[in-house]
């Protein structure tokens, strides 16, 4: 089963503090969002207002055709999947998957069948009988995957479902989600504060801070063109170069480049380490010093500072197959598509 | 230095139980005295004790009051912790003292309380209303221990059941209480051990039915004997089955 989600204009404050500001967001039957940001952004709370724990101080939540705001968890078509897991641990592992479905009053037998056949989904078939303590932090979290998913929900809710898995293991999980979400086609909604995890495993990141959303998108587009600087920021490494926006283009120290569409003013240029180029093709960003540089095993990550402007650092990825000396002076360069600019908030 | 520690050793679990070792000796006494020197063993102060048909209903009487008034206890402990630990009510700390407080106040300000109260409302004393006065004294122990054990993994196991369209009523009986199910069974096991040997308050609140130790204290007024030593180690023997029960059942489970 799977649904749309639409939210509209949620506002919501515990206390005075404003939690989430304005957010409206549609998500489609059977995608993959993620809620990416920081602790304290608010993506937290949104799963819950979604899942029927919170209501929204105003706003709606829309789940298919019907309205949803102020119906109890029990009688939502969401599941959660909680970041500690939750399972019973006075049940086998089959009773915590099929106690959703003994709930809705299901026979014992076919609650059994059901249970076993979501426990096989996530290979843990044979140790139906277990209890949760006698399982790994990763078996646990499959266990109370399939016990979300055993009721059918049609929109399951992740909260930072991978966040207690050392890297290795969670890296395996992300695929192991992905491919059952595509394979249940269920609408999931993740949240998340890593944005590896997040590119890795979405349809559409949406990126929040302070309450609000920044930037809602493709991985690849939310990566490459950030429709904010803290977008920008937040979904990787980001070199800034302070400029100067005139009718001529966008003034830096190290070059000029065309800035159509932006006001006048102070404005900042974002590049990306693996953007600048030692190539020479785009535009020349001049002579730079290499202040030392690091093997990463796919590239070589060098500070480098240039000569045009000596105090400012900047952080470039180099081919891995030559490891730049400290003082040797390389020629930089990016391409006009890899340069993104945003006009500076007045603070 | 390892002498001096022995030695204290020794002394300190001797003060503890040379008493109780000395009662359970001389029930074996083979004489009418329960002092030196040892004549024995002998088990016919057992046989006399429980051939009396006053002590024999004692204990059950005793038994009765002990597991009936810890259940009682346990159950009211447990709902109050689990309304004061998962709702936000005005004046729960409030609340949560007036609870615990009752540990504070002696067993005979207890016991003659109710006994002037009993009395005001035409009740008649009864097993029952020893009862009640061991609900009063075990209830805030019950619910200091179970309200304790009530963590925030166990909030998130409700609320996972919740979202998986659990009503309230089974969310406590299908997920909280199973949950709390070590700190249930100690909170009862030691209600049952302080309601089981307690005196006051069964004395006050009892006339015609009376427990256990309410019947010893009444044989007592008729001087020393060895079958005051044989029921006294039966009543002992009880208590450590349910010290026992406690240790193998619930807390050696939590440890595993």
């Amino acid at each position: 089963m799977t649904a749309s989600v639409r939210l509209d204009a949620l506002n919501h404050w515990f206390a005075s503090f404003h939690a989430l500001r304005d957010i409206s967001l549609e998500i489609e039957a059977g995608e993959y969002v993620t809620l990416l940001g920081p602790s304290g952004c608010g993506k937290t709370t949104l799963l819950s207002v979604l899942g029927g724990f919170i209501e929204p101080t105003q706003g709606t939540v829309r789940i298919g055709d019907a309205d949803m705001t102020y119906v109890p968890p029990a009688k939502r078509p969401t599941t959660t999947m909680f970041q500690d897991y939750a399972l019973f641990p006075h049940m086998s592992l089959r009773d915590n998957v099929a106690f959703g479905l003994r709930m809705a009053g299901i026979a014992r037998n076919e609650r059994h069948r059901k249970a076993d056949e979501k426990l096989d989904l996530v290979g843990l078939k044979a140790d139906s009988a277990k209890r949760p303590h006698e399982l790994s932090g990763g078996q646990r979290q499959r266990v109370a995957l399939a016990r979300a998913l055993a009721v059918e929900p049609e929109v399951l809710l992740l909260d930072e479902p991978l966040g207690a898995l050392d890297l290795k293991l969670r890296r395996a999980m992300q695929d192991e989600l992905k491919d059952i979400q595509r394979q249940v086609g269920t609408t999931f909604v993740h949240v998340t504060h890593d944005q590896e995890e997040a590119m890795a495993i979405s349809d559409r990141i949406v990126v929040m801070n302070t309450g609000r959303i920044e930037d809602a998108g493709p991985p690849l587009r939310i990566y490459r063109e950030p429709a904010s600087l803290f977008a920008a920021d937040f979904m990787g490494e980001m070199n800034h170069i302070p400029a100067r926006v005139s009718s001529d283009g966008a003034q830096t120290l190290l070059a000029t480049v065309p800035a159509a569409n932006l006001p006048s003013g102070e404005a900042t240029l974002c590049i990306r380490p693996e953007a600048l180029r030692q190539d020479g093709s785009g535009i020349a960003l001049g002579e730079a010093t290499v202040r030392d540089a690091t093997f990463f095993g796919t590239h070589t990550r060098a500070h480098v500072i240039p000569v045009a402007a000596p105090d400012m650092v900047l952080v470039a990825h180099l081919p891995p197959t030559r490891l730049p000396e400290t003082g040797a002076v390389i020629q930089l360069s990016v391409l006009p598509d890899d340069i993104r600019m945003f006009t500076k908030e007045t603070a | 230095m390892r002498t001096a520690a022995w030695l204290y050793l020794i002394l300190a679990f001797g003060f503890i139980y040379l008493p109780v070792g000395a009662l359970v000796l001389f029930s074996f006494q083979d004489g009418t005295l329960p002092v030196p020197p040892f004549n024995g063993p002998s088990l016919k102060w057992y046989a006399e004790v429980l051939s009396d048909g006053d002590v024999t209903d004692a204990l059950l009487h005793s038994l009765l009051v002990a597991t009936g008034s810890s259940a009682v206890a346990v159950l009211l402990g447990f709902l109050a912790a689990y309304g004061l630990a998962r709702h936000v009510l005005p004046g729960s700390a409030v609340m949560r003292v007036m609870l615990i407080a009752p540990l504070t106040v002696s067993y005979l300000i207890v016991g003659l309380g109710l006994l002037i109260v009993l009395n005001r409302i035409g009740v008649g004393l009864s097993l029952m209303t020893a009862g009640i006065g061991h609900v009063v004294i075990n209830l805030p122990l019950a619910f200091a221990i179970i309200y304790a054990s009530m963590g925030a993994q166990h909030e998130n196991a409700e609320r996972a059941a919740r979202d998986l369209g659990a009503s309230e009523a089974k969310v406590v009986i299908l997920v909280t209480a199973p949950m709390l199910a070590p700190a249930i069974a100690a909170a009862f096991f030691l209600s049952v051990t302080l309601s089981w040997d307690e005196f006051i308050i069964a004395f006050l609140l009892t006339r015609f039915d009376i427990t256990l130790p309410v019947e010893i204290w009444s044989m007592l007024r008729s001087g020393l004997s060895p079958r005051l030593n044989a029921i006294g180690s039966v009543v002992f023997l009880i208590s450590v089955t349910a010290v026992l029960l406690l240790e193998f059942t619930v807390l050696r489970r939590r440890r595993s």
